[in-house]
């Protein structure tokens, strides 16, 4: 389906969208947000991508193979536990690190946020290995 | 509330197996969701339902004004619905597959692994 | 090391596994290296979590630090342990023989992360400690199950697939259904408070109703009698590799999950559902082997027998009794190494003739003397004869249930046993006593003059087959420690108050 609306539109909205699903996996934990409802909509702009062109433009655009993505995902998520496991903490035992950085007050980082990216990156990368497998042929 | 949810697992339930049951694969898949979705809702609705006071706790005090809804079942069904999601997307794939492979959608031509030879 | 650690390794171990494997995507080669590392590790593992259990009694981890009930917390008690040190037995094995029996073209496909994320699924759902997470895991290991029984894309298995599918998923939604009502009853879905607040509850009708919903569900999962035909129409269709990891492993999932459950959880009108345990236990005893017995393709006939076999693995959960118990995990171990080796066997028997149809097979005694030998090893296991360790299972198992008198089940199973020695002997004689078509018109049967020697890829064929064969014998000659284990296993999930306080604490 080759429709000059759609594919002009796709063209800024794709930007929009993953800007946004960066916003949401960022705001999530302490605010409503999270890895899982940012990596739909992150897929959600790849899928958008994929209808406007094609699948072949969309891999490319996405630059690394989504079984990839689910294995980079979950060495993180599976990779934050044992982090925990390291430190004495059980499997996902939570750890903090508070720091002050200037200019942008108190930022607390966790293992919780690399778990949050892992998560992330599965999703996109199991919604785009069955979309784009649905797609081609 | 409950009355009204029950009626409709029941009404999922019933047009998800009635679906189930027809020779069509994708009518199966599509029944296999609306049973997921049933499923879904009876977790939900078992649970208890307590409309308008979300679990969340006010700032600067520590615990939610009481009656609150129970967090737990919402996150229960939240982790149901991802898990529904993954294997449906594999189902789509796999009818897709079906499809190709056998050139037919009806399930009475699938019965090569039933008999007594291949 | 810690607990923690200890608990936590069954489930890293094959992640990591899954992940570096996919992280190689593009490289066979190392695929197959990491794959038998991390099946290796993952047996370790294992044996290190069995001993610790042992030794320091039940082991819980509480992951992510939330005290129980209301975080995840992972528990391994003997029966856990026990059963996932099988998982890590039999993933060490079975990787070692898909080096020599997987197609290039699968192993690509990413074979290799799929078997791990399975036995990612198996393990978690042994050891989890909560209803909900049991869905989770049992979902993980039915994606796992799905994508590497249709991984190949020939026809038969996405036929197979699909029913396998459909029914798997039915169950699951009766599953999560059930344990919707079971938190609206009681209001916890963890394994410890479940047991403990519903000892005494006010409607036992009411739990005992959602106990058979729980029973439906494991019950398709476990594949025992009335809902049991999608096992023999999917678990033949893949290469033998999957077929002999699934058979040992998935089913005994369920039955897992049926004793957890009616030990632990449902105990509160045993008169009523442990009478339908032991009545369908019967019936998928008799049913399964009648099915086996008209088979004559050997993945099949073998798939019917695993059906029988679970019937065995209930009896004792129907009985609960200690030595019954005892009998029904021994048989469990015992299905789990000789199904596997039987599968495993019948690969090489399909090697060197090409074949799994018993009336093509044949002659393989009198050119391979050795294989034959450690058929019939397993298959004499499998049919419960003195010395193996069928015949030990077998042996507590029915004196278990002589003890408490229930003499009909004694008659059921040992009639199922003498029909399993039948189908035994029907492939034994068929496939490899008897001269094969070609033998009769003079010719040398296929697969004799082309014997692929001693190549690595015997090897990793036959040390499988060898490591299970010796374990048949060994559990039946040697069986004292085992069945004192299992006795000690068994009195432990018959008083739930261990279990419970290892989880709660003794606040309890």
């Amino acid at each position: 389906m080759k429709s000059l609306i759609l594919q002009t539109a796709t063209r800024s909205l794709v930007a929009v969208l993953l800007l946004f699903s960066i916003f949401l996996l960022l705001r999530g934990h302490d605010e409503p947000g999270g890895g899982f409802i940012g990596g739909l909509v992150g897929a959600a702009a790849f899928a958008l991508y994929a209808i406007a062109f094609d699948v072949p433009s969309t891999r490319r655009m996405l630059g690394i193979r989504p079984q990839m993505m689910i294995a980079i995902g979950l060495a993180m998520a599976g990779g934050a536990g044992v982090i925990s496991l390291l430190a004495g903490e059980p499997y996902f035992g939570h750890l903090w690190y508070h720091t002050d950085l200037p200019g942008f007050g108190e930022i607390h980082l966790g293992t919780f946020l690399l778990f949050d990216i892992g998560v992330f990156l599965v999703v996109i990368g199991v919604t785009l290995l069955v979309i784009l497998t649905l797609q081609e042929e | 509330m409950e009355t009204l949810m029950a009626v409709l697992v029941g009404v999922l339930f019933a047009s998800g197996i009635y679906l189930m049951l027809r020779r069509s694969i994708v009518k199966l898949a599509i029944g296999l969701v609306l049973l997921s979705q049933a499923a879904n809702l009876t977790l939900f609705t078992a649970a208890g339902l307590t409309r308008g006071s979300p679990p969340l706790v006010p700032e600067g005090g520590d615990m939610p004004p009481v009656p609150f809804a129970d967090p737990l079942p919402q996150a229960l069904v939240l982790t149901a619905i991802v898990i529904g999601f993954g294997v449906l997307a594999f189902t789509l794939v796999l009818v897709k597959r079906v499809y190709q492979t056998v050139g037919t959608d009806d399930m009475d031509e699938m019965r090569s692994t039933d008999g007594f030879k291949d | 090391m810690s607990h923690d650690v200890l608990v936590a390794l069954p489930l890293v171990i094959p992640l990591a596994t899954a992940v570096i494997a996919m992280l190689f995507y593009n490289s066979r080669e190392s695929q197959r290296v990491i794959s038998v590392i991390g099946a290796t590790a993952l047996f370790a593992a294992s044996i290190a979590l069995l001993i610790a259990v042992r030794e320091d009694g039940v082991l819980v981890s509480e992951f992510g630090a939330w005290a129980p009930p209301f975080g995840i917390n992972m528990v391994a008690d003997l029966l856990s342990a026990i059963m996932v040190l099988m998982t890590g037995l039999i993933a060490f094995t079975v990787s070692i023989y898909s080096l020599a029996t997987m197609d290039p073209r699968r192993e690509s496909f990413g074979y290799y992360p799929l078997f791990h994320i399975l036995l990612m699924g198996i393990t978690g759902s042994f050891m989890t400690g909560d209803m909900f997470n049991l869905f989770v895991w049992f979902e993980v290991m039915l994606i796992a199950s799905f994508v590497l029984i249709a991984l190949g894309g020939e026809r038969p298995q996405l036929e197979g697939a699909i029913k396998y599918v459909a029914l798997n998923l039915i169950s699951s939604m009766i599953l999560l259904s059930a344990i919707g009502l079971l938190y609206g009853v009681a209001g916890t879905l963890n394994f410890a408070d479940l047991g403990m607040k519903l000892q005494d509850v006010d409607e036992p009708w009411l739990v005992t109703t959602i106990g058979m919903m729980f029973l439906v569900s494991f019950g398709i999962k476990a594949a025992i009698f009335p809902m049991f035909f999608w096992l023999p129409a999917s678990y033949h269709t893949p290469p033998i590799a999957v077929t002999a990891l699934i058979a040992a492993l998935l089913s005994k999932v369920g039955v897992y999950a049926l004793i957890r459950a009616f030990t632990l959880v449902f105990t509160q009108e045993t008169s009523y559902t442990h009478q339908i345990l032991l009545v369908v236990a019967g019936a998928t005893m008799v049913t399964g082997v009648l099915g086996a017995v008209a088979q004559y393709e050997v993945r099949k006939l073998l798939s019917f027998h695993i059906i029988s076999q679970i019937g065995y693995m209930l009896v004792g959960l129907a009985i609960l009794s200690p030595l019954a118990l005892a009998g029904s995990i021994f048989y469990i171990v015992h299905n789990m190494v000789t199904k596997t080796n039987l599968f495993l066997i019948s690969g090489v028997s399909y090697r060197l003739q090409g074949t799994y149809e018993l009336k093509e097979l044949g002659s393989l005694y009198r050119y391979h003397p050795y294989v034959s030998t450690l058929f019939f090893v397993s298959a004499m296991a499998l049919a419960g004869m003195p010395p193996f360790s069928g015949f030990m299972a077998k042996l507590t198992l029915v004196r278990g249930s002589l003890e408490i008198e229930h003499y009909a089940i004694v008659a059921v199973a040992l009639f199922t046993s003498l029909l399993t020695l039948f189908s035994m002997t029907k492939i034994w004689t068929e496939g490899y006593w008897t001269p094969s078509k070609a033998e009769e018109n003079d010719e040398l049967p296929p697969g004799v003059e082309d014997f692929p020697g001693w190549t690595s890829n015997m090897i990793a064929m036959f040390v499988p087959i060898l490591i299970l064969a010796a374990l048949s014998v060994g559990m039946g000659l040697l069986a004292q420690p085992v069945i004192s284990l299992l006795i000690e296993t068994a009195e432990q999930l018959l008083d739930p108050s261990v279990y419970i306080e290892a989880v709660l604490g003794d606040e309890s």
